[in-house]
This record gives structure tokens, C-alpha cells and sequence, in this order.
């Protein structure tokens, strides 16, 4: 195993731009994608950025790629949604320098707020598609894409899945190949899409796709692999690891590196050659109705799940009918979700929220977990920037006797990503909705990623720091709070006068996060016995707090020593040991 | 099927990524291939995390492990242990940390922590053995090296690579100011679980 390292699917992906020369990488962070970016910010030789969103992200590298360098930009499933605008019409533009779209499902929803599968895009906006197995392919899948991407002067999707991005396997690594930037020339009839030239341009696409077709039928990552023949499968990516471990040599393999567009006449060749055909693919039907829609019947969907992960001993159990042996599982385990941590600035805006049993809009961040027991603060949850807008739509049909009791909450990161123009629209159109902005200095949920608000960059260089209080004023709110959420009394009078403001409010809840580095708390927090067991602190969610012999206890070791639980107490019962 | 399957499962924050990638770097300097799989994201601390690392002499494919897969769970809480004994192969063996973390439905009182979890897996006929590895870790001068100190008492069951391999890949792994810290974690795992 010489000269091959242990490397991450996602790093795997950021070495095979650096190898490829490409320059240029823009995106958002977003499980189970942001280590890509943050790898290829390791790199001196590629220009790497946080932007704002996953439009601005996608539209930034194909600027890039339209100035002659090889670009990239890297997003999770949703945010192919946000950056699905300028995707679809970059289809029509074509490239310069080669730009690969890199996007990162989530089967299973480790960390996700739907499962939709991305290769419903590829086939949308007839744009190839690549899906690597293992790091391996991620890093040499992501040369190829730049390099079909000039081929067929195209963007190229890479998909890639939690399972992929988020695995070590050995890679082995190369040299960067040099590569210069293209000439930029003046092209209106390839970059300027008005009806006249985007009409011509389709009839490119169309020719493209035909093109693409062609190259699948040939292209060494779609390859097909004999043994016993009584049982076909067709897989790609993580499906094809899982299938290949859970079936061996007991069947054969049509293993597709690229899923769209399809090698129809592969497809065919491999189905006459095998007995029983499967479509092993987890998510969506997409592989399975394009082979029926050829006339091949295969099994696939009809015995498994769209929903969720596989696994090679589901594979097995299913296609070979042998079933795992294991043991039944004990039932009543106490199930362990996920919590807000120790010290978290979060749950002094939540155990506020939810004492006023208010309804609460959210968003997408470590805040979220503000639904959970005990604080079970959120009504909604729907994707990233919906809480404001959401706020707005409830007031205008319920009326503003309802947005009284209601507020929206959303992350310092979220806001800016798509939560400023809900509140644009909360002020153009006379709303009165109150907003929280939960500033904890960070990107949070993704692992801690700057984000304009930070005043860093990516590689942690200083930049300007974006002004929260100045951007909600300037797009017309007067009401401007900012409040420590740490101090119960001060955030409850906030949201409880502003609430009460017929106008729009914004309320800026301001503590960092207590991962952050310059985050240092000292002590811890105990229970001293003047305790008389109300349960304020229990409620409040903190794992350090816990009853397990009845009365409230703090755990030393998950204690982080913040002090919020001191503020709660109405009978001074908690003390400090430093 | 000739290699190895191993979950590390725990509560995240308790360093489970990290133990994992010290036993894929063990692995991968032995000579094995290895597939590692992590959960990575600040919102799955305190919640249930699994780890994965699967290493044999042929090509591993798959990097997850499914019900009835496991050669050995690694488990840095004991309820996490229970919750993983459907991926134990029979008579599969389980590590386990003694020092439990309530979840948050047994601390707000909704589910209670299940009693006598190292009997309950015996009874299923796992091979188990225990340490207090968050003790074991203050002992050798920092609770943090927990992690560390379950890779010492995994190492002293597994044969398969030496301790030097081990040695190496936990200096791989751990910040350099940390490593002393990690290396008496290591051998005071190691010395509990020989």
C-alpha cells in the first residue's frame, strides 16, 4: 500500500480540483459537502471562498469558469435547490474553463431536512452527472468532470453521498497538472441568454446530450464485470460498494461512474447477458425507470425502499435471500438525540420562548434542536431563511392579533444566507413580525465555518465585518434590539416589548458559541442544598443538569461552568467552584 | 470474509472520530486495506454517533457495517453498547466504557437508563469486558484522553497489529502537546485491558 494515504471522500474530492489545476472553488458550507471546501482552502495554489449562499457560490464559479479558469463549487442536496437557478441556464451557457458542480445527498438524513436525491437534476438540466464509489474515484471522477466539462463544454455534476464524502479509503496522490487559464472572449450568442440566443443554444444542450450518450457507451467508468451471471446488478456509487460486498462473486456488475446520462446500449448488452436483473440504488427510482422505460424488466424498487440507507447485509437478505444473523434487539433503550451542548447561547433565547408558549418559526441550524424536549420551542422548521418569511405569511392569513404570539428565530449565518430578503419583504409589504437573530459568531451546525458576520474569511484572514444591527436597519426596521441570552430577564422584556411593537422588530441575541476557541468559561456550576427542587434549571435543557437520584445534580464533567443555570435560580441554590 | 469489522459507537463529543481514525491509521500501517466511516457536524453532539472502520487483507467496499456485522463495538458509554448488540456478529465481543451519560429523555424523566447493561449483553452472548476509561484518563491527567485510553484496551485484545502500529498512529492522530497525556492513556488502556 505504499504511496497511498487514508483520505476523506470530501478531501478526496478537493485533491482531485488541486491535481486537475483548477483555480477557483466558491461555496456553502452544508453537510455532508463543507470539508471539501475547507480542504481545497489548504491549498495555496486554488482561490477558496465562503459566499453567502449556494447561488452566489455557483454563479461566482461559473463567473470564474466563463474567465478561463477551472472552477468548482461544492453544496449538500438542498442547496442544489438554492443554486439550481443559474445551474439550469449555465447548462445552456456552457463553460470556459472546465466547472464542476459538486453536490453531496443525504440518504438516511444524517443531517438533512428532506432525503431528495440530486440526479433528478442531472437529468433536468441535461448536465452529465459522475458518482464516485470511494475516495479513490472522488478524486479521480472530480479530475474527469473538469475535464469533460472543456470536452463537452458542459458543467459536470459530481454526486456524491454521506456514506462517500464522510469515509476514509486509501487515495493515492499526483501532481498537479498545469494548467492555464483560457483567454476570456466577448460571446454573446454563448453567454447572453435572451430568448433569441438562448433558442439556439438549446438545440447545443440537445446536441450535448446525444454527445454525452455516446461518451457513456465508452467511457471506462462505466464497466461492466462478470462472475456468476445467474444474477445481474446495476449499481453506482455507494450502491455498488454495498451490493459488491453484500454479493461477491455470486453476481455480476454493470457499475455506472457516470448516471446520466445513461449508456442505453451497455445497459442492454449487460440485461441480455444476465438471469435476474436488479437496480441497486438507494433513494429515487432513477436508474430503475429509465431501464424499464427501455423494455428490460429488473427488480429494484419492487422489493426495496426508497426511503433511507442500505447496507450490504439488507443487500444480501433481499437479493439472496440470506438474512443477517444477529441478535433481537433489546427493546426500551432510551433513545439519545442530539442536544443542545453545555454553555450553548442558544438556550436562553429557547427557555424563554418556550416559557411564553409562544409559536415559534425556525430554521436550519444547531438551533433546531430547539423542537426537542425539554424545551419544545419550535412549531416549524422548513429550510434555510423560511422562519421569516414563514412569520410574515402567518401574520398576513391569521392576522396580527396571531403574530403577537409569534416569532421567527434564525442563526447570524442563515440570515444572511436567505433570511434578509424574507425580512425586506416583511417591511415592503407592512408587516409587524418580530425576528431573533441568534448571533453566536459562527457557522455553527457545519462545524464552525466564518461566514460574513465573522469577520474573517475562509482562511482566516480579517476582512470586513458585516454589520447586523446597520443591514436590518438599512432595509427599513427601526426597532433594533441586542440582547445577551444569557440574561433571562433582559431577553423576556425584549421579545415581550417587541411583540408588542406594531411594526417590524428585529432582536439581536448575541453570546458566541461555546466551541468557539476564544470561548473560555471557567468553574463549574453546583447545586448547593438550598435547593428546593423546582426544576428551573432541569428545564432548561442543559445535559450537564440531570436528576438522577431525584434531585437536580450537576455533572462536573459535561459542566462548562457559563453560569446560565445560576440566573435561573430563584433561590441562589447554585454556587461556583473555580 | 476474512476481515475485520469494528463500530465505535458513543455520544458525540467524546471523541469517537478521533478513535476511529487511530485505528484506521494502525491498520493502514500494517498493511490492511481500510474503509473508515465518520459522522461529522456540531449538531450531533450529545446525540448517539457510530463510527465505523472495516479492514482486511482483500479490498473492503463497503465502509458501513449492518445488523449482525460487527466483529467488535468499541463503546465509549454503556447504553450506546446496548443499543448496538443487533450489528454484533454472534458471540461477537463488545469494550465498554463504564461511565454512563444520560440521555436527554432519562434526564427530564421521561425513560429510565436501563440497569445491568454489561449482564443484559452477556446474556446475549457477547464476550464483554469493561474499564472505567473516564477515570483510567483522569488518572493518567486528562478526562479528555478517554478515547485514548479505550484505543489501549481495544489494542490489548486485538492482535492484529502491534503495539508499536498502535503507538504510531495514536502520535499520528493527537495534537502534539497532547501526546503525552495520550501515550500514558494509551498504555494505562493497555495494561487494564492485557
Amino acid at each position: 500500500m505504499s504511496g497511498k494515504i487514508l483520505m476523506l471522500g470530501n478531501a478526496a474530492v478537493a485533491r482531485g480540483a488541486y491535481e486537475a489545476g483548477a483555480a477557483f472553488v466558491s461555496s456553502y458550507p452544508g453537510t455532508p459537502s463543507t470539508e471539501i471546501t475547507e480542504c481545497a482552502a489548504d491549498y495555496p495554489e486554488l482561490y477558496a471562498e465562503w459566499a453567502p449562499n449556494e447561488k452566489v457560490a455557483a454563479e461566482t464559479a461559473i463567473g470564474a469558469s466563463v474567465a478561463g479558469a477551472r472552477a468548482m463549487t461544492c453544496m449538500k442536496h438542498v442547496g442544489l435547490n438554492v443554486a439550481a437557478d443559474p445551474v439550469f441556464t449555465a447548462s445552456y451557457t456552457g463553460v470556459n474553463g472546465g466547472l464542476a458542480l459538486v453536490v453531496a445527498d443525504d440518504p438516511g438524513m444524517h443531517s438533512s431536512q428532506n432525503e431528495q436525491d440530486s440526479r433528478n437534476y442531472a437529468r433536468s438540466a441535461k448536465l452529465p452527472m459522475l458518482e464516485p464509489a470511494d475516495s479513490a474515484e472522488c478524486k479521480s471522477f472530480t479530475k474527469l468532470a473538469f475535464e469533460l466539462s472543456e470536452r463537452f463544454d458542459t458543467p459536470v455534476l459530481l454526486r456524491l453521498s454521506t456514506r462517500v464524502s464522510h469515509s476514509q479509503s486509501l487515495v493515492e496522490l499526483g501532481e498537479r497538472e498545469s494548467v492555464e487559464r483560457k483567454a476570456y472572449k466577448k460571446d454573446p450568442m454563448k453567454y447572453v441568454m435572451m430568448p433569441g440566443m438562448a433558442k439556439l443554444r438549446h438545440l447545443v444542450v440537445e446536441k450535448r446530450v446525444t454527445d454525452t450518450m455516446a461518451y457513456a457507451e465508452g467511457a471506462d467508468i462505466n464497466r461492466i464485470e462478470y462472475h456468476d451471471k445467474s444474477v445481474g446488478i446495476i449499481a453506482a456509487g455507494i450502491a455498488h460498494a454495498y451490493a459488491r460486498e453484500a454479493l461477491g462473486e455470486r453476481a455480476s456488475y454493470l457499475k455506472l461512474g457516470m448516471v446520466w446520462p445513461l449508456p442505453e446500449l451497455l445497459i442492454r448488452e449487460f440485461a441480455a447477458n444476465v438471469g435476474e436483473l436488479w437496480i441497486i440504488e438507494e433513494l429515487d427510482p432513477f436508474i430503475e425507470r429509465e431501464v424499464r422505460a427501455m423494455g428490460i424488466a429488473a427488480r429494484g424498487k419492487t422489493d426495496f425502499s426508497p426511503c433511507g440507507e442500505y447496507t450490504s447485509e439488507e443487500i444480501r437478505a433481499v437479493v439472496l435471500g440470506e438474512p443477517a444473523v444477529c441478535a433481537d434487539p433489546p427493546e426500551n433503550i432510551p433513545g439519545r438525540p442530539p442536544v443542545m451542548c453545555a454553555g450553548c447561547p442558544h438556550r436562553g433565547v429557547f427557555n424563554v420562548l418556550s416559557r411564553m408558549r409562544l409559536t415559534v418559526l425556525g430554521d436550519i441550524g444547531c438551533y433546531t434542536l430547539g423542537a426537542l424536549p425539554p424545551l419544545n420551542a419550535l412549531d416549524t422548521c422548513l429550510c434555510m431563511g423560511g422562519s421569516v418569511s414563514m412569520a410574515h405569511g402567518m401574520e398576513k392569513a391569521a392576522g396580527r392579533d396571531f403574530s403577537k404570539k409569534a416569532v421567527a428565530v434564525i442563526g447570524d449565518s442563515t440570515f444572511l444566507h436567505s433570511g434578509i430578503t424574507g425580512l425586506i419583504d416583511i417591511v415592503y409589504n407592512k408587516g409587524a413580525s418580530t425576528i431573533i437573530i441568534l448571533d453566536n459568531s459562527i457557522t455553527g451546525m457545519t462545524g464552525h465555518q466564518q461566514n460574513p458576520a465573522t469577520g474573517l474569511t475562509l482562511r482566516n484572514e480579517p476582512t470586513r465585518k458585516l454589520d447586523l444591527e446597520a443591514l436590518v436597519r438599512a432595509v427599513g426596521v427601526d426597532r433594533v434590539t441586542v440582547v445577551d441570552p444569557f440574561d433571562d430577564g433582559a431577553t423576556a422584556a425584549a421579545i415581550k416589548a417587541e411583540l408588542d411593537a406594531d411594526e417590524p422588530s428585529v432582536i439581536i441575541a448575541r453570546r458566541p458559541c461555546a466551541l468557539l476557541k476564544g470561548v473560555r468559561y471557567t468553574g463549574k456550576c453546583v447545586i448547593t442544598e438550598d435547593c428546593r427542587d423546582c426544576g428551573a434549571c432541569v428545564r432548561s435543557g442543559c445535559p450537564a443538569i440531570s436528576r438522577r437520584s431525584g434531585r437536580p445534580r450537576i455533572d462536573p464533567a459535561q459542566c462548562v461552568g457559563c453560569d446560565y443555570c445560576r440566573g435561573l435560580c430563584k433561590f441562589g441554590a447554585i454556587g461556583r467552584v473555580e | 470474509m476474512s476481515g475485520t469489522n469494528i463500530m465505535i459507537v458513543g455520544v458525540g463529543g467524546q471523541g469517537t472520530l478521533l478513535a476511529s481514525r487511530v485505528v484506521g491509521g494502525a491498520a493502514i500501517s500494517a498493511g490492511f486495506d481500510v474503509k473508515v466511516s465518520e459522522v461529522h457536524g456540531m449538531s450531533q453532539r450529545g446525540g448517539a454517533v457510530v463510527t465505523y472502520v472495516k479492514y482486511s487483507r482483500q479490498t473492503v467496499s463497503s465502509p458501513i457495517i449492518g445488523l449482525g456485522g460487527a466483529d467488535l463495538v468499541l463503546a465509549f458509554e454503556p447504553l450506546e453498547a446496548l443499543r448496538s448488540a443487533a450489528f454484533l456478529k454472534p458471540g461477537g465481543a463488545v469494550i465498554t466504557n463504564t461511565r454512563r451519560v444520560d440521555p436527554m429523555p432519562v434526564v427530564v424523566g421521561v425513560a429510565e437508563y436501563p440497569e445491568g447493561i454489561a449482564d443484559k449483553l452477556r446474556a446475549l452472548g457477547f464476550d464483554v469486558a469493561e474499564a472505567d476509561a473516564a477515570g483510567i484518563a483522569a488518572e493518567c491527567g486528562s478526562q479528555k484522553a478517554a478515547n485514548i485510553v479505550m484505543i489501549g484496551l481495544l489494542a490489548a485484545r486485538r492482535a492484529d497489529f502491534s503495539k508499536a502500529e498502535w503507538l504510531a498512529a495514536v502520535e499520528a492522530s493527537v495534537p502534539k502537546r497532547f501526546l503525552d497525556v495520550n501515550i500514558r492513556a494509551f498504555e494505562a488502556g493497555y495494561a487494564v485491558g492485557s
